[in-house]
């Protein structure tokens, strides 16, 4: 293997791996406020994508995204708004159920309204075979969209979740959400208000990845297992720690492809998952007696 | 000074960088009630946690009949004889009160999975043993009547004392009480002096971790004290009560005395 | 001891027993072949319950179990060993009687496992790799074990897709029937409907007795114990890991008794067997009978299987069973059974004394 295969491998490793950082944080966002484990995460990402691919036949592109990044956070609310508020204090086991029959529900919809088919966005810019010579290395202009985009959605998060009031307020939901509720804040809205964050930053990121990957209404799962084995691996509720994590999965899938059969990609993460769960369920980058205080 | 019953060697544990205990050793004489006291955050509950196995210590060991027990598991725990009582009762609400104790029959009975599914006869002669053994703890602790209620519509008191009958049903030669008194009013909590002195006397040791000091000073035969994750004094009620480390961490720098005087 | 528990089975014996003819009677006998194939399905259901309902651990993965007990009575009845009859382990097998000569659709001779050993080896190889798997994975708590559970499921159905040996997209067809004893054999061929419909009852019942007992005894007393208070069940002397695992096993062994089974009477099975969503139905099925109810469990998978198996969900199939999970855990956690206007049926059915 050359340099440039190798910098072509790992580019391609980081493109993946930021899509996963970024379904991961999605995760987080909902953990945090809510201590739930959203099962629908990745249907997200399919829905904001399957709309902007319907949206292009009658606006332009970028306002077709931008469309459809609202209606997915506008389901994203509706969906705690519907399904979430009515349990407040259920057990575990009734809100993993509940979320896993919503993203049956969203997949199903998604299945009755498009179909089976495989879709995709066009490229951003230029098309499928234009490339960018980068060190030696062919790679495609979508790959730079990907990473420029997770750079400025984690950007943003950061920014919103440190200056904004809202973004203020969330946090200190995600700290204590008593004390957070006794200082006036709106608990319920910023619960509500933390779906419809990590619904749209999943649509934008469905978005972005749907001309290299492509559209299917049942890839949302596959996602979703991804996406948590990188919240998992960085520790829950940690969303620096997943990109980080995001990129260590992303280039260990693209190792794996380049030394064994493409049929087993999908089981590297879920070998990682297990191996995580099993050996480190607070994380990489946590100190394990810190976390076991948790509930759970 | 009888051979210790119950014994920790230079405990230690930490949470993050919080020394909760910190080089503990204590005894516990056998057939007497000790007290463990100290402010709130002392790391009492820690301690208990560590002696009954919920939590493995991060240094020292823990000897319990001249045995060591350290790191051993709090089913295995329960098994050699100590029983435990929770600061907050922790009766298995959905199930009646009789179930609950049955429950603490566990440990000395052994049905296990295939005697249980094919339902074999001689599960059915434990099972009625399990039933009268539990009733006969009811009876004995005034609680026959609450038999075949469910545990979560008791009222506080009660529950607690079926917490005391579930422990008992694990037939315990060490009963270790997290803040029994908490939260029960002052007939109650005498009520529960008696119990505990009558538990003491058929023999079972008591290790009573406790707020209420006037409980302490009447019914424990020592007493241990507990600041800041580290023993400060250990002896007989009359001396603690007039030892100036226990004043000082209990009414401040003021109140200490000259010990002349 | 304990004779009331019994009342149930001994009604719903009579149910099956005069279902049969009523079904034959009305003409639908096809009907038969569907309410066989839920009864194997019930199989996977009253072990989950067992896991869910009364020790409280969640399994997204149990379609894996399934597919491991169905996968490998087929594997080991199908594979031909004929051009290796003379090496070392087959004529060991052969001796100790565990293979069989028969022919294959075209006539072609074969060797191959018989259906008894097949059928022992797969509850083995289950129970093992539930014990392997559910001593790492048992330790974890809520979304921690539902995410575990669901790998593994998922990593099954990787497995069973990639491999040759199960037979890729395609899976494996031509298992033979399996003769339980003489005269007496799963097989889905019409004029062994009746038959088979007894034997897949038969099957349901004996779980349901074993569970019911399981449920009832000392054993039972302490899941249910740990299901309400891990930590206070620990201190009482009941050792909460062993427990847990033991009926993350037994509950495994029950699903793959059901693959098993309903590999023989399908004469196949594949990937389809082996989903995620089919790990959720199951799932749904005990949340709807009311997680910690056996009965009301057995009768929502066979009314749901029943209707699924017969297309009357058509497109909507598995949105049907996502609808179900949310009306229920919303609405009904407690199972349908259990809602007030319906309470009459689970009172007649559970009686719950558990002494």
């Amino acid at each position: 293997m050359n340099s440039a295969q190798i910098i072509q491998y790992c580019l391609s490793g980081i493109t993946v791996g930021s899509i996963y950082a970024i379904v991961a944080i999605g995760f987080n966002i909902i953990y945090n406020t809510t201590g739930i484990i959203n099962f629908a995460q990745g249907e997200f990402l399919i829905v904001g994508a399957m709309m902007a691919v319907s949206l292009t036949k009658v606006v332009p592109l970028p306002v077709a995204i931008g469309l459809a990044v609202v209606i997915t956070t506008v389901l994203g609310g509706l969906v705690e708004v519907v399904f979430i508020r009515r349990v407040r204090d259920a057990s575990v086991l009734r809100l993993i159920v509940i979320t896993i029959g919503v993203s049956i529900l969203i997949r199903e919809a998604m299945l009755h309204i498009w179909d089976e088919k495989v879709r995709s966005l066009p490229y951003f810019t230029g098309t499928d075979v234009s490339t960018i010579s980068v060190m030696g290395a062919h790679i495609s202009p979508q790959v730079l969209w990907v990473l420029g985009v997770s750079a400025v959605i984690v950007t943003g998060l950061t920014l919103f979740f440190r200056f904004t009031l809202i973004g203020r307020a969330m946090r200190a939901c995600a700290d204590d959400r008593m004390a957070a509720r006794l200082c006036g804040i709106n608990d319920r809205w910023m619960v509500t208000l933390s779906f419809m964050l990590s619904a749209g930053i999943g649509a934008i990121a469905g978005c972005v990845i749907s001309p290299v990957t492509q559209t299917q209404y049942d890839m949302g799962a596959p996602l979703a297992i991804k996406g948590f084995t990188v919240a998992i691996l960085g520790g829950l509720g940690n969303s620096i720690a997943a990109i980080a994590a995001g990129l260590i999965l992303g280039l260990l899938e693209v190792l794996m492809m380049s030394q064994f059969q493409a049929a087993y990609k999908e089981a590297v993460s879920i070998v990682v998952l297990l191996l995580i769960l099993v050996f480190r369920p607070s994380g990489l980058f946590a100190r394990r007696d810190l976390s076991s205080l948790r509930a759970f | 000074m009888d051979e210790a019953f119950l014994e920790t060697k230079k405990l230690h544990r930490f949470f993050g960088g919080l020394h909760a205990v910190n080089d503990v050793s204590f005894a516990v004489r056998r057939d007497t009630i000790t007290a463990l006291i100290g402010p709130n955050g002392a790391g009492k509950t820690t301690l208990f946690n560590l002696i009954a196995g919920t939590i493995p210590p991060h240094g020292g060991e823990v000897h319990f009949g001249g045995r060591p027990i350290t790191g051993w598991k709090p089913h295995a725990i329960a098994s050699r004889g100590i029983a435990r009582t929770f600061q907050t009762t922790k009766l298995f609400l959905q199930m009646t009160v009789l179930e609950n104790v049955m429950v603490g029959r566990h440990p000395r009975t052994r049905s296990g999975f295939v005697a249980g599914m094919l339902n074999l006869p001689w599960t059915w002669r434990e099972h009625a043993e399990i039933e009268a053994k539990a009733m006969a703890i009811l009876e004995d602790l005034g609680l026959s009547q609450y038999a075949g209620q469910t545990a979560a519509n008791l009222p506080f008191g009660r529950q607690r004392v079926v917490e005391f009958a579930r422990a008992l049903a694990t037939e315990p030669t060490l009963l270790l009480l997290d803040e029994p008194a908490a939260g029960l009013n002052i007939y109650e909590t005498q009520e529960l002096s008696e119990l505990i002195l009558r538990i003491r006397d058929r023999g079972v040791t008591c290790l009573v971790v406790e707020h209420d000091m006037s409980l302490v000073m009447n019914i424990s035969d020592d007493v241990v004290v507990l600041d800041q994750g580290q023993k400060i004094a250990e002896g007989p009620p009359r001396t603690i009560q007039r030892h100036p480390d226990v004043i000082r961490i209990y009414l401040g720098e003021n109140h200490v005395e000259d010990p002349q005087s | 001891m304990g004779g009331r528990r019994y009342i149930p089975i001994i009604v719903a014996t009579l149910l099956i027993v005069a279902g049969q003819p009523v079904l034959w009677a009305i003409a639908r006998p096809y009907y038969m072949t569907q309410i066989t194939m839920s009864a194997y399905y019930a199989l996977v259901v009253i072990g989950l319950c067992l896991l869910m309902g009364y020790a409280g651990q969640v399994s997204l993965g149990h379609a894996g179990f399934f597919a491991i007990g169905g996968y490998t009575s087929a594997v080991l009845t199908t594979c031909n060993l004929l051009a290796r009859q003379n090496e070392v382990p087959i004529t060991c097998f052969r001796s100790l009687g565990l293979l069989v000569e028969r022919q294959d659709l075209y006539g072609q001779a074969m060797l191959c496992f018989s259906p008894w050993a097949a059928f022992v080896a797969a509850l083995l190889l289950t129970a093992g790799i539930a014990f392997l798997i559910g001593l790492p994975v048992i330790r974890l708590k809520g979304h921690y074990l539902a995410m575990a559970t669901l790998g593994f499921g998922l990593i099954i159905y990787r497995i069973v897709l990639g491999a040759p040996v199960f037979g890729q997209a395609d899976g494996i067809s031509n298992v033979p029937p399996f003769e339980l004893f003489a005269g007496l054999e799963v097989n889905g061929r019409p004029p062994y409907r009746v038959q088979n419909y007894y034997i897949a009852w038969a099957a349901v019942l004996a779980a349901m007795l074993l569970a019911i007992n399981l449920v009832h005894s000392r054993v039972g007393r302490a899941l249910r114990s740990i299901h309400q208070n891990e930590e206070a069940a620990h201190s009482l002397g009941v050792n909460t890991f062993q427990y847990k695992l033991s009926t993350f096993v037994l509950s495994a062994v029950f699903a793959a008794v059901g693959g098993a089974l309903l590999t023989h009477y399908n004469g196949s099975i594949g990937p389809s067997e082996v989903t995620v969503m089919k790990s959720v139905r199951y799932v749904s099925i005990v949340a709807v009978g009311g997680m910690a109810n056996l009965w009301g469990a057995l009768v929502m998978a066979i009314a749901l299987n029943v209707l699924s198996l017969r297309g009357n969900f058509g497109t909507y199939d598995d949105a049907v069973f996502g609808m179900i999970l949310i009306v229920i855990m919303l609405f009904a956690p407690q199972g349908l059974l259990r809602m007030p206007n319906l309470r009459w049926i689970s009172t007649w059915f559970s009686r719950r004394s558990y002494g």
